[in-house]
């Protein structure tokens, strides 16, 4: 038996807790319950159907342990593989492997961040890398800014086609009412802010916010009598090709090629046939080398790519309807709100930025300093 | 019981407090290696030799870090000539003047107190 197989299992429920700057003393458990509910609540489970629990968040050592005591629950299978902000496309994968195995059948995966509230440095821990931090990198946007000037040598990638991602992503922020960002931004507004770390501006950069969510996984026989039409999960793939950026092989090719390739030979799908995409986007880059990578256009060709309005609003290539990590909300690990997206896409939710009869969607998560890759292609009941 | 085996970082950096910018070379693999490991990322053995580099490279990529307080100060990624790429800054002109391509030479930066030496490169034309 394939652990993972085509349409193997769906995500039947998906839900952020609040977002952006959250009440005052709230902790990241509170955020991961507040999703809990709110996601049970949307595919019509209770809290005693979950069998399956996943959590990964840098402010808890243990969190699944803490997040099952809060929950008041005992769960059959635990799952707190942590890779940066590509963990949550990792326990899909892994929640898909325990139900196709009969380890569970209904699988809560569970995210929280008080980064905003509680300051940065309080939200993840500090790590030394005597190979790097004598040379005081601001990670992780040296790292990504490194990546970029890699990107424009060898391409001629431009300061202004990094921007065309920022202003695209806050076109979509704009009809999301959930965006942290509500005012209109152009590229002359992202190239004369603030520089962080050549050639990268604040406005190249994520956001910093609180937020969680959580999103429920179950079997297809389960899935088929709950509330609303599920999200079959059609592919996989994953790659992991350094930790540290100065151990990174090639700047600019990501390890989203192998990710791409292995999760659409899953999906029997090309790149042609997605309808909504959503990828990480921690920095404008990360836009540009995925959409690469991933096969939508060809490498070193993505900053002509994203320019002109064609992955904005009314583009030709719906890219990260959101707002993204850019302009709706990056609490530290985003790539949760990468398949609550994609999710809501493929049920036709999405008010005004919904994409158009969206059958297919991919949600590509990344950890690290483009160090993890992970890709989860989604499908409705007519893609199956 | 076998002798313990020194830390690699140790090994580095007692090369880099005599003025050497030292890595490894995997022979099964053909390869250099870095950062210094206790087993070659290339082959799994734990036959790694020693070698110190002529400190030739070339900038791989760069950036100039702009922080909130302070000056402006580069870091970037260097190429050595032997096979391996570090973290580390071009030194001796402005951090912005440091460009991908650019040949760099290595000198050791001693920042004194208990900060270990630290590798940095300073322009080589021609080198």
């Amino acid at each position: 038996m394939d652990a993972l197989r085509r349409g193997g299992a769906a995500i039947v429920g998906v839900a952020e807790s609040d977002l952006g700057q959250v009440a005052e003393g709230m902790s990241v458990f509170d955020l991961m319950a507040q999703g809990a509910k709110r996601a049970l609540d949307d595919c019509g489970l209770r809290l005693k159907d979950v069998d399956g629990l996943f959590a990964a968040t840098t402010q808890s050592r243990l969190s699944v342990l803490a997040l099952a005591e809060y929950l008041g629950i005992d769960p059959a299978f635990l799952g707190s593989t942590i890779v940066g902000g590509s963990s949550f496309e990792y326990h899909v994968a892994h929640a898909m492997g325990a139900i196709a195995l009969g380890l569970c059948n209904v699988a809560l995966i569970a995210y929280g961040s008080t980064q905003r509230s509680v300051g940065r440095r309080q939200a993840s821990l500090r790590e030394v890398n005597p190979y790097e931090t004598p040379f005081r990198p601001f990670l992780p946007s040296s790292a990504y800014a490194l990546a970029a000037s890699r990107h424009m040598h060898e391409f001629g990638t431009t300061r202004e086609q990094l921007a065309a991602v920022a202003v695209a992503a806050r076109e979509w922020a704009l009809l999301n009412p959930a965006a942290w960002e509500k005012k209109p931004l152009t590229l002359e507004d992202v190239l004369s802010s603030r520089m962080v770390s050549h050639p990268l501006t604040v406005r190249d950069c994520c956001l910093v916010t609180d937020g969680g969510g959580a999103i429920v996984v179950t079997s297809v026989e389960r899935a088929r009598s709950l509330k609303k039409p599920p999200a079959y999960v059609l592919g996989f793939g994953q790659s992991v090709t350094h930790g540290s950026i100065s151990s990174m092989p090639d700047l600019t090719v990501t390890g989203a090629l192998a990710a791409g390739k292995a999760a659409y030979t899953m999906a029997e799908l090309a790149p042609s046939d997605i309808d909504a995409v959503e990828l990480y986007d921690a920095f404008t880059i990360n836009t540009i080398l995925f959409l690469e990578d991933l096969g939508f256009c060809r490498k070193g060709e993505g900053g002509a790519f994203v320019s002109g309005g064609r992955i904005g609003p009314g583009g030709s290539l719906p890219v990260n309807t959101n707002g993204g990590g850019l302009s709706y909300c990056h609490p530290g690990m985003y790539g949760l709100f990468l398949l609550i997206e994609a999710v809501r896409q493929l049920r036709g939710e999405c008010g005004a930025r919904q994409v158009k009869d969206c059958e297919v969607a991919l949600a590509h998560g990344n950890g690290g300093v483009l160090s993890s890759q992970a890709t989860v292609i989604l499908g409705t009941q007519a893609t199956v | 019981m076998p002798g313990k085996q020194d830390a690699p970082l140790k090994t580095y950096l007692d090369h880099l407090a005599r003025g050497e910018l030292a890595y490894q070379f995997s022979p099964e693999a053909g390869r250099a290696v870095f950062y210094p490991r206790v087993l070659c990322p290339f082959t799994g053995s734990d036959r790694l030799e020693w070698r110190i580099s002529k400190g030739l490279g070339t900038v791989y990529a760069t950036t100039v870090v702009h922080p909130v307080e302070g000056r402006p100060f580069n870091v970037a990624l260097i190429d050595c000539d032997e096979g391996f790429r570090l973290m580390s800054r071009v030194e001796d002109i402005a951090p912005d003047e440091v460009r991908i391509g650019q040949r760099v030479r290595f000198r050791v930066h001693r920042p004194g107190g208990e900060e270990a030496p630290q590798p940095v490169f300073v322009p080589a034309e021609g080198a």
